[in-house]
């Protein structure tokens, strides 16, 4: 059953190490599936390090280019990356880092009508995406599919995430029930971000999605993790499924996907 | 501690440092089930001082400790349940 290599035991010894992952743990996450959305400002960090733990697969889902723009906080990206693909570009990276693992670069962008077809070959999303459509569209559809998975988002100096079993705990929509108006919100290429939140949201993110697949510790179930960076504030605030989410409650209203405008994506310079 | 007791799998450590002799120990337990003994040989030094202190907090029992005329140390450590 345990077949590492000498030169696996060395690259993960400091997992195997640990009481609440050990050979056990590692095992589980070189069987695992995660899913990157977004080869972004979250996605960045959370590639390389799922890259870095040895998860045996890791799909990452983006359409855009490498922008010189992105560079500020998209760390799996560098300068001699701008014009290619982000996926291809971050697979590269991050095959750089873990031979062992199978990197499966996705340059598409999720949609209602693919979506289900992309996550269903997976055990995990971690959801990285810059856009509300989108952290709607994958909360919907992690909850129709039954994926646990983590929502992030940050602006200027802000990042919250909270982790999402469907079924067992609060999921996006229990706590926000639909994207805000069009406009309402600023994204980040209109309000600015602090690079290193990105890293630090990103790495609680992946933390989940580590701890997830090996089991260890307790996740950010029921729970909005929220930090103000400009203060260094960390909240935890408690949440509560609720019966009458329109996606995961008693009678569902939503019980298939649309795409709603993309209003983000649209804002291109 | 009757010096009858069944060894389930060997595991000579000679010249590994710390912490890869803790990573192979782990390996090692990996492959026995519960309640099982396993003998491991530590060098003299950190890797006596640090081991088995490190497997006392996963739970697992020293059963004895060992020195061997060279100076290594014989663990016996039987696996958590």
């Amino acid at each position: 059953m345990i077949d590492f290599t000498t030169e696996q035991l060395n690259r993960y010894s400091r997992h195997i190490l640990l009481k609440d992952v050990g050979v056990e743990g590692q095992v589980k996450l070189g069987r695992a599936r995660v899913l990157v959305v977004g080869a972004g400002g979250l996605g960045s960090p959370a590639a390389l390090y799922l890259a870095a733990a040895g998860v045996g697969t890791i799909g990452i889902v983006d359409n855009d280019q490498v922008d010189i723009s992105n560079l500020q906080r998209q760390i799996v990206h560098g300068t001699k990356d701008i014009g290619r693909s982000k996926v291809e570009s971050a697979a590269e990276a991050m095959r750089a880092i873990n031979p062992d693992v199978e990197v499966r670069p996705l340059a598409t962008m999720l949609c209602a009508d693919n979506i289900m077809e992309i996550i269903k070959d997976y055990d995990f999303i971690l959801d990285g995406c810059d856009n509300f459509p989108t952290k709607f569209l994958v909360n919907d559809a992690c909850v129709m599919a039954g994926i646990p998975f983590s929502h992030g988002g940050i602006l200027r100096f802000d990042g919250q995430t909270m982790t999402v079993i469907p079924g067992e705990s609060a999921c996006y929509r229990c706590v926000f029930r639909q994207p805000p108006p069009p406009d309402s919100v600023p994204t980040c290429s209109q309000a600015g971000v602090l690079g290193a939140i990105a890293g630090m949201l990103g790495t609680i993110q992946t933390a989940e999605a580590l701890k997830y697949i090996t089991g260890a510790g307790r996740l950010l179930t029921d729970t909005l993790l929220s930090f103000d960076a400009s203060n260094m504030d960390f909240r935890k605030v408690a949440l509560r499924r609720q019966d009458d989410c329109p996606v995961c409650g008693a009678r569902p209203t939503i019980t298939e996907l649309t795409d709603a405008e993309q209003t983000v994506c649209a804002l291109k310079k | 501690m009757n010096s009858e007791v069944i060894i389930n799998a060997r595991k000579d450590l000679h010249g590994v440092s710390c912490p890869m002799n803790m990573v192979y120990t782990k390996v090692a337990l990996a492959e026995l089930g519960p309640g099982q003994i396993l003998e491991v040989i530590l060098d003299d030094g950190p890797p006596i001082n640090n081991v088995p202190g490190s497997l006392k907090r996963e739970g697992h029992e020293i059963l004895r400790q060992q020195q061997c005329e060279d100076g290594s140390w014989a663990l016996l450590i039987r696996k958590s349940d």
